[in-house]
């Protein structure tokens, strides 16, 4: 029904997360329809990112050309600070805020054991040997609060404390514009627990 | 095609599309549910934290064409959270949910199962009890509620009970304990026969008041060899968080 080099797109884009068969020929035929040059640009990006696109040698972000990424080179960021993030989205997320100045650390995922994800799965061995180095003073583990993280945030402070770092994990409560009787129990809770004193 | 009401305890969750989950529940009146959260990854969701692994929860659930449901409204009965704040814990509790998610079958109420997972979790969340022994025993228990309890006060070969032998070694193939005479598979301690006997046999309660027994590590890997057996299947929960 599709020529061969049609149905080849077909069957890779209808490979990526979230398109179906349906999605994937829609996307298909619009390549087809728009210029060469769209088209070619859109080849030249996915190429790039594959070619020059790498890990950063420091704190696992993405960076580019085999170095170290943006923030890791970037000489004015607090280097006593070292946040913990699960992926590289999340520092974008963190970024966002504008309130953080210091490095991260990507540990590529979270301790899952009913997907027999381990410690050694993670980039923690390389965490403890950065903070050892690098001369930190506090560990913010940025930990999406889930039970996945919560182990993996205990793990890490049952390392990083013993050895006199400062380990923090994100305050855990209502998200601005919510409506409280809509906050789940173990929200609330938290959010109770993590209360702060007002200053009049 | 039609709504209806559970309680449940969920038993993990996978990630769908932008912001959604899927969530496995052991429920009390429909054994293994799977339904789908929407938004439930977003921060304002109307479902919040109640749909995180281990929570209890009563549901309303929508029961479309499709095998997965659609949860409409989730309420917390007991989000255990002594047990989310002790690592220990988290891994007896994942432990107790992997085991739970192979033996329920869909769509088919198992009230004694739904029934030993709570009461599992309840012990994990008394900050009195130590959580070693909970995983072992939960094992064990559920092997007995499936037809594969394991014969502890007689040889499972020859038949002949204490005090005529000693029983000295646990066998999966003969289904339970073996005399010195019989004697093949895993050795076991005086001591461990001795809990485990009190746990098959109407002691539960009072093996988990106490602090765990010196043969606790014993007695999870002969629960585990003889669940893992009776699955079929490398249980990955309690081996991959051994070291944390």
């Amino acid at each position: 029904m599709y020529t061969a080099p049609l149905r080849a797109l077909i069957d890779e884009l209808g490979r990526l997360p979230g398109v179906g068969p349906k999605s994937a020929q829609r996307m298909a035929f619009h390549l087809l329809r728009v210029p060469t040059e769209d088209a070619l640009r859109l080849a030249d990006a996915i190429v790039a990112v594959k070619e020059r696109t790498t890990l950063c040698t420091r704190c696992f972000n993405v960076a580019e050309g085999g170095g170290m990424c943006a923030v890791c080179s970037d000489e004015r960021r607090d280097v006593t600070v070292t946040c913990v993030v699960e992926d590289p989205r999340d520092i974008v997320a963190v970024e966002r805020t504008g309130q953080f100045k210091g490095r991260y650390h990507v540990l590529q995922g979270a301790l899952n054991p009913l997907e027999g994800v381990g410690p050694e799965q993670l980039r923690v061995k390389e965490l403890l040997q950065r903070v050892d180095e690098e001369g930190t003073e506090e560990v913010i583990l940025c930990t999406n609060p889930n039970l996945e993280w919560e182990a993996t945030a205990m793990y890490l402070a049952k390392l990083l404390t013993p050895f006199g770092f400062r380990v923090t994990k994100l305050a855990s409560g209502l998200p601005v514009g919510g409506d409280l009787e809509y906050a789940d129990e173990l929200t609330l809770g938290r959010a109770l627990e993590g209360r702060r004193e007002l200053d009049a | 095609m039609s709504l209806f009401r559970d309680q449940g305890v969920v038993l993990r969750t996978y990630r769908l599309g932008e912001a959604d989950r899927i969530v496995v529940l052991l429920t009390q009146g429909h054994g293994k549910v799977r339904a789908v959260a929407k938004g439930v990854r977003r921060t304002n969701s109307k479902f919040g934290g109640r749909l995180e692994p281990m929570s209890h929860v009563s549901l309303l659930l929508w029961q479309g064409r499709s095998d997965l449901d659609i949860v409409n409204q989730a309420e917390v009965i007991d989000a255990y959270r002594f047990v989310r704040q002790d690592l220990p814990r988290v891994s007896a509790g994942l432990a107790l949910l992997e085991v739970a998610d192979r033996l329920a079958q869909e769509r088919h109420a198992d009230r004694r199962l739904y029934e030993t997972l709570v009461g599992a979790l309840r012990v994990l969340d008394d900050p009195a009890r130590d959580p070693a022994l909970v995983p072992a025993a939960f094992f064990l228990k559920t092997l007995v509620l499936e037809g594969a309890g394991p014969v502890v006060t007689a040889c499972a070969s020859c038949g002949l009970a204490e005090p005529e032998v000693e029983l000295v070694s646990f066998d999966l193939l003969e289904g339970g304990m073996l005399c010195r005479r019989c004697r093949r598979g895993r050795p076991v301690s005086a001591g461990a026969l001795e809990v485990l006997r009190q746990v098959l046999g109407g002691s539960l309660g009072a093996v988990l008041a106490r602090p765990a027994p010196g043969c606790t590590e014993e007695l999870t890997a002969l629960a585990l060899e003889a669940m893992e057996a009776h699955l079929d299947h490398r249980l990955r929960a309690l081996r991959s968080v051994a070291g944390l």
